[in-house]
């Protein structure tokens, strides 16, 4: 859970009047939704719940995923599911679909008890589910993505249904055109237009707003608002503690697997249902109030334009940026508005148009390979770990060798050195706690947090003038993560520029001196962290030009 | 019959066990299975099939146990790829080698034997009109087969929800599997019908176009519908065009040999020339599409990547 | 209901690794046994005669490290090409390829005597092939045409090439019009007196030996095994998987081209117009089998050398029909990429799970 590490925990220091920072505040809470019978939070309490779990237990081997969960959702009812990055939110809710058979316990649905046997049975009972990563075929169009998600007698007429579904719920689409083309918000009003069209009475929702921007998750919460107010259940999970206080009426909290609380979220602060979920206070992480001492450039970006490559890419437009020694830099942005296209052009995977468009320590780059610029002094750990940061059948030695061969003291040597690499892995693992089987095992064999450790650290104890990481914390435990920032924060102040390329706007204003955001391939100008607001920065994100300061 | 139709039938006959075999391959490969085995196929059908009509002197059985043939050998190719979910690369050539191996020893007590080739289809009245009477009305069924099975694939493809699911499976499986569709049941039904088209072109090759047994008949035709395949962007339409394109190039160089009297010198160029230009040809068309930004989007996605649901 | 269930290990077995070869073998041998009873002969002699016979005579112990010698030298090359991803399915054609450029060069300095023949031969042979394996690498450089196709197209051209010239301008002309060339007089040096061993041998041998030392120490070897399994990740080290396709296929193709023109000037000492009874498709077969290590690649070849002198052996001894060997060769490569599996994955009962 990422913001545990962020600034509320540091609520016990704090004075009250100083809010802690969620992700939305620009939203006003609550008295924006109609009512629906979720509002009147009593009444439903003695209507039969559309789907009830009892007892649902499963394991993988020896982790135990779920132990004996209970929940229920009622009709008309917008219901959370809360709960850090592996606490079982996901094994349960495939539970509830059919992906997954659980160990013990049932489930009712309307009362009678069930077995879900798959997903063909969920839906024919009335479940549908919007996950986070859609099942879209790229080369097919809106109306056959559709139709595949339907029974096939359903098929038929598919066309009109469409259409009136689209303009009942808001949910804009058109039905010829090829998916490879359509936004990611589009995208998944493909899934929600899926589900709809079963005439479902339990929707389950699986992080929804996680790649949408603010205006967009405003237009999917009047619909899910429209969807309670026909009677329809809804299970939301989310980790966003501001949507749930704001659409959810109740809400089921997990933690490594069990049940903790099941509670009215409007009833509880952000602080009791942040500790419910996290249980002990991670550490907090202290922000210097002092701006740092900040050195000479060591990353400039001067007016870095980059056409897309594919078509799926974004271009990048006139870039200007500079990291300096000493400094946290954070980009924040919506998922594909050109972060990964950004990496590449720092790192040197993908070549600038001339030479002058990136400059590292003041020498022109902007033509040069990824391994010149390590030996210039930059770091890079990129968004995916397995396939990009670490290969996932190479070992951890094997995996250093990658980004440390071109630093290597006898350059231009032929042979491994098997030696050094050990002693890397080695310092690594001890200076970042990294939890493995075995002294040098494959990449893959790590978990999420461990490997993410071992890829950060493995650049940061190389003591780099310049490190530029993207998704530090990306589903990574919260342990995990705070190690992660706590190094990334020291790094800076021993001396370095650190570049951080973000999601998480918690992590963002946990570490960050100086905020910019990127939208569709363009940067607004960094702020210091300190002047940035959450609702000015929902609004950059969203594509709002960045004005002068308020 | 004067000389063009003559030529123009030769063509046919050439260019038809290429269609066939291509057909089948190109739904597997619709599917996202990489078969590269289509040549081993084809021969076990040529085999099977012609000592089915040389034991019972049918060539329905003939033709029936030639696609059996075919379905058997795909049926093993399925099981690993799909149930083992092995290298399909490595299993393709695998099905190559054994089913040229297999075809020589079924093959052994028939070499040099002939059967009663199948004859063309008689229909009465049209049969006789002129140029067009023998060209499109009196060829053998095979060939009506053939142009049956590439308007049926079309239909198949572009307007049954069968076909739907089977792009979506080739585009991503992935998603398909966790929209429940059964991944690997498509996918073994595909190849199943791309045994059956191998098959039924092996059986064209032994009982129409050579009606004797000769060990490794199929010439490297089943190496040519895997280049068809991608050279039609996976259309059936186009490979229809491709087929009767390659069929053409590779009959013309005989009709060339038999010409050299009459053309002019720089036109007589030697027999293996002429040999080696469908393949040379083979690849300067894969360098054309693979070039252009219509292959990209019409190349099934998965094609080649191995599928194993989440255990 | 019980079901068998495939589960994936935390780390691929290395008792495996070596075991699951052997468990593909046994499954050949009894395949082989029940495909010569379905012959109707014998099994037990026909086993005997395939795969103990071959090895029990020092004559034919010899003839297997012959006929073993092309397919490692064709099988290392092919390693380096699958290891970075490259799919080479024509080596035949590279193979063919420098049996012509061996052959021609032989053929320059016949009636010489010159001691530049053998480099020159060695040489030329390795160019041959060389520059057949670079086309379907510069396409697929180039403009991301698939090489399996190209690769394979290019075997027919280079057979019909060699055909065309030794029924055309190298055909002896004192030969009474049989399509071959002029009996070579360059010299391969014989390595065991009274046997067909050449020099190739050790040059296979000397080829696995470095080829061993490069995969496995160097960073050359290193980077063409990341590009083989993460591109993503070989290119965020730097690695150019464009340099990398170049030069396996360049080596592989070498090699192929220095097989074939021994085996050209060497055993056949003349130029025909087959050359290869599919070493270069039975070279596929060896990389896989010896999971491409180059130690388990001289193995392999061994065992495939086998299977070719079984197969002629029985086919003398007991009429059973050279196609058998294909058979058996396929069903071994079958059967090694199936028991693949059990690397990654372990074979477990498991009842289908229920609430």
């Amino acid at each position: 859970m990422n913001w545990a590490a962020a600034g509320w925990t540091g609520l016990s220091t704090v004075p009250a009047t100083q809010a802690p920072v969620p992700v939305y505040t620009a939203f006003p809470m609550s008295d924006a939704l109609p009512d629906s019978a979720a509002g009147t939070g009593g009444a439903s309490q003695h209507r039969v719940p559309v789907m009830r779990a009892h007892g649902l237990s499963k394991r993988f081997g020896q982790v135990v995923a779920n132990d004996r969960i209970d929940l229920d959702v009622a009709p008309g009812e917008i219901h959370a599911l809360l709960g850090e990055n592996g606490a079982g939110k996901s094994t349960l809710v495939k539970m509830l679909y059919g992906l997954l058979q659980p160990d013990s316990g049932h489930v009712e649905w309307m009362g009678r008890r069930v077995v879900i046997a798959g997903p063909s049975a969920a839906r024919a009972l009335g479940i549908g589910m919007v996950f986070q990563h859609f099942s879209l075929f790229e080369s097919l169009t809106v109306a056959e993505n559709v139709a595949l998600a339907l029974p096939r007698a359903a098929a038929d007429g598919l066309a009109g249904r469409l259409a009136e579904v689209s303009r009942q719920y808001g949910l804009r689409l058109e039905p010829d055109r090829p998916v490879h083309e359509l936004s990611v918000g589009e995208r998944q009003r493909i899934e929600i237009v899926r589900c709809l069209l079963q005439d479902p009475r339990l929707l389950i929702l699986d992080e929804p707003t996680a790649v949408l921007t603010p205006q967009e998750a405003e237009q999917l919460f009047a619909t899910l608002a429209r969807l309670a107010a026909e009677g329809r259940a809804i299970l939301h999970i989310t980790h966003r503690l501001d949507e749930v206080r704001r659409i959810c009426a109740r809400a089921t909290i997990l933690r490594h697997g069990r049940l903790v609380a099941t509670c009215d979220p409007r009833a509880e602060t952000p602080a009791s249902l942040a500790r419910m979920m996290i249980g002990a206070d991670a550490d907090a992480l202290r922000r210097d109030e002092a701006p740092p001492a900040v050195g000479e450039p060591r990353l400039e970006l001067r007016g870095l334009d980059l056409p897309a490559p594919s078509e799926h890419s974004i271009a990048l437009s006139s870039l200007d940026l500079v990291v300096r020694a000493g400094e946290v830099v954070a980009i924040a942005g919506v998922a594909g508005n050109g972060q990964s296209e950004l990496f590449a052009a720092i790192s040197g995977e993908t070549r600038a148009g001339t030479a002058g468009a990136v400059l590292l320590s003041g020498r022109e780059v902007g033509l040069m390979g990824i391994n010149a610029r390590r030996r210039l002094g930059a770091a890079f750990v990129p968004e995916e770990r397995i396939g990009h940061a670490a290969a996932a059948r190479l070992r951890l030695s094997e995996n250093a060798i990658l980004t440390g061969h071109a630093l290597d003291a006898r350059a231009g040597a032929w042979i491994v050195d098997r030696r050094g690499a050990l002693d890397h892995v080695d310092r690594v693992s001890e200076a970042f706690d990294v939890r493995k089987g075995r002294r040098d095992p494959e990449a893959a064999s790590l978990s999420g947090g461990n490997l993410q450790k071992f890829v950060v650290g493995r650049e940061i104890l190389r003591d780099p003038a310049l490190l530029v990481v993207s998704q530090p914390t990306w589903g990574v435990d919260a342990g995990a993560a705070a190690t992660i920032r706590r190094a990334l924060v020291a790094l800076a102040r021993r001396g370095a520029a650190v570049l951080v390329i973000s999601q998480d706007l918690d992590e963002i204003f946990a570490i960050a001196d100086r905020i910019a955001v990127i939208h569709d391939g363009r940067l607004s100008a960094p702020i210091p962290a300190g002047r940035m607001t959450a609702e000015r920065l929902g609004l950059l994100m969203g594509g709002a030009q960045a004005g002068a300061e308020a | 019959m004067d000389l063009a139709t003559a030529i123009l039938l030769t063509v046919v006959t050439a260019s038809t066990p290429l269609l066939l075999a291509a057909i089948g391959e190109l739904v597997v490969e619709r599917s996202g299975v990489l078969n590269l085995g289509v040549e081993g196929m084809m021969i076990m059908g040529a085999a099977c099939g012609f000592a089915a009509t040389l034991a019972t002197g049918s060539h329905v059985a003939g033709v029936a146990v030639a696609m059996l043939a075919g379905m058997a050998m795909a049926a093993i190719f399925g099981l690993l790829v799909l149930g083992l979910v092995a290298n399909q690369v490595a299993c393709g050539l695998a099905l190559t080698i054994l089913g040229l191996g297999l075809s020589g020893l079924v093959g052994q007590g028939m070499v040099g034997q002939r059967v009663d080739p199948v004859g063309p289809v008689d229909i009465p009245g049209l049969g006789s009109l002129p140029v067009v009477g023998k060209l499109v009305f009196g060829l053998d069924p095979f060939v009506y087969a053939s142009f049956a099975l590439v308007a049926g694939t079309w239909w198949f493809l572009s307007r049954t929800r069968a076909g739907l699911v089977l792009r979506a499976v080739g585009d991503n499986h992935a998603s398909a599997h966790a929209l429940g569709h059964d991944v690997r049941l498509v996918r073994f039904a595909a190849l199943m019908f791309g045994g059956a088209c191998a098959g039924l072109a092996g059986a064209y090759v032994a009982l129409v176009y050579t009606p004797f047994w000769v060990t490794g008949m199929t010439a490297g035709r089943g190496w040519i519908a895997l280049a068809l395949v991608v050279f039609a962007s996976w259309r059936p339409w186009r490979l229809l065009f491709g087929a009767y394109l390659f069929g053409a190039m590779s009959i013309g160089q005989l009709h060339l040999q038999a010409m050299r009297g009459a053309l002019p010198d720089f036109l007589v160029l030697p027999g293996q020339f002429w040999s080696a230009l469908p393949y040379a040809a083979t690849i300067v068309v894969l360098v054309l599409i693979s070039r252009s930004r219509g292959r990209r989007a019409s190349e099934p996605a998965m094609l080649g990547t191995p599928f194993s649901p989440d255990r | 209901m019980a079901w068998i269930v495939l589960e994936k290990r935390a780390e691929p077995s290395l008792a495996m690794t070596f075991l699951s070869p052997l468990v593909a073998i046994a499954l050949t041998l009894a395949s082989s046994a029940a495909i010569f009873a379905a012959l109707g002969k014998d099994p037990l002699p026909a086993m005997h005669a395939y795969f103990v016979a071959p090895l029990v005579d020092p004559w034919s112990l010899q003839e297997l490290v012959v006929k073993a010698t092309p397919l490692v030298l064709i099988a290392t090359g092919l390693s380096f090409c699958y290891l970075s991803n490259n799919w080479n399915i024509g080596a035949e054609g590279q193979y063919v390829m420098g049996g012509i450029f061996g052959g021609g060069a032989a053929l320059a300095f016949h009636q010489t005597g010159s001691p530049l023949g053998l480099p020159a031969v060695i040489a030329m042979g390795a160019l041959g092939g060389a520059l057949l394996g670079s086309i379907p690498a510069l396409l697929r450089i180039r403009f991301s045409t698939n090489e399996i196709l190209t690769s394979l197209m290019l075997v027919y051209v280079a057979e019909l090439l060699l055909d065309w010239l030794v029924r055309g301008p190298w055909r002896d002309p004192r030969a009474m019009n049989f399509p071959q060339s002029v009996a070579f007089d360059v010299a391969v040096p014989i390595l065991v007196e009274g046997s067909r061993i050449h020099l190739g041998a050790a040059l296979a041998v000397l080829a696995c030996c470095a080829a061993a030392f490069v995969l496995g120490r160097t960073m050359k070897g290193f980077e063409i095994r990341v590009i083989g399994q993460a591109p993503r990740a070989a290119a965020f080290a730097g690695f150019s998987p464009a340099r990398a396709t170049l030069l396996v296929f360049a080596l592989s193709g070498a090699l192929a081209g220095i097989a074939g023109a021994l085996e050209v000037v060497g055993t056949m000492g003349q130029l025909r117009p087959s050359i290869s009874p599919g070493y270069g498709f039975a070279a596929i077969i060896v990389a896989f089998l010896g999971r491409l290590h180059p130690f388990g690649i001289l193995c392999a070849g061994l065992l495939l050398a086998l299977s070719y002198l079984g197969g002629e052996n029985a086919q003398i001894m007991m009429k059973i029909p050279l196609d058998a060997t294909r058979v058996i060769q396929g069903l071994l490569l079958f059967f090694v990429l199936a028991c693949d599996l059990l690397v990654l994955h372990r074979l477990r009962l498991a009842r289908r799970g229920t609430a």
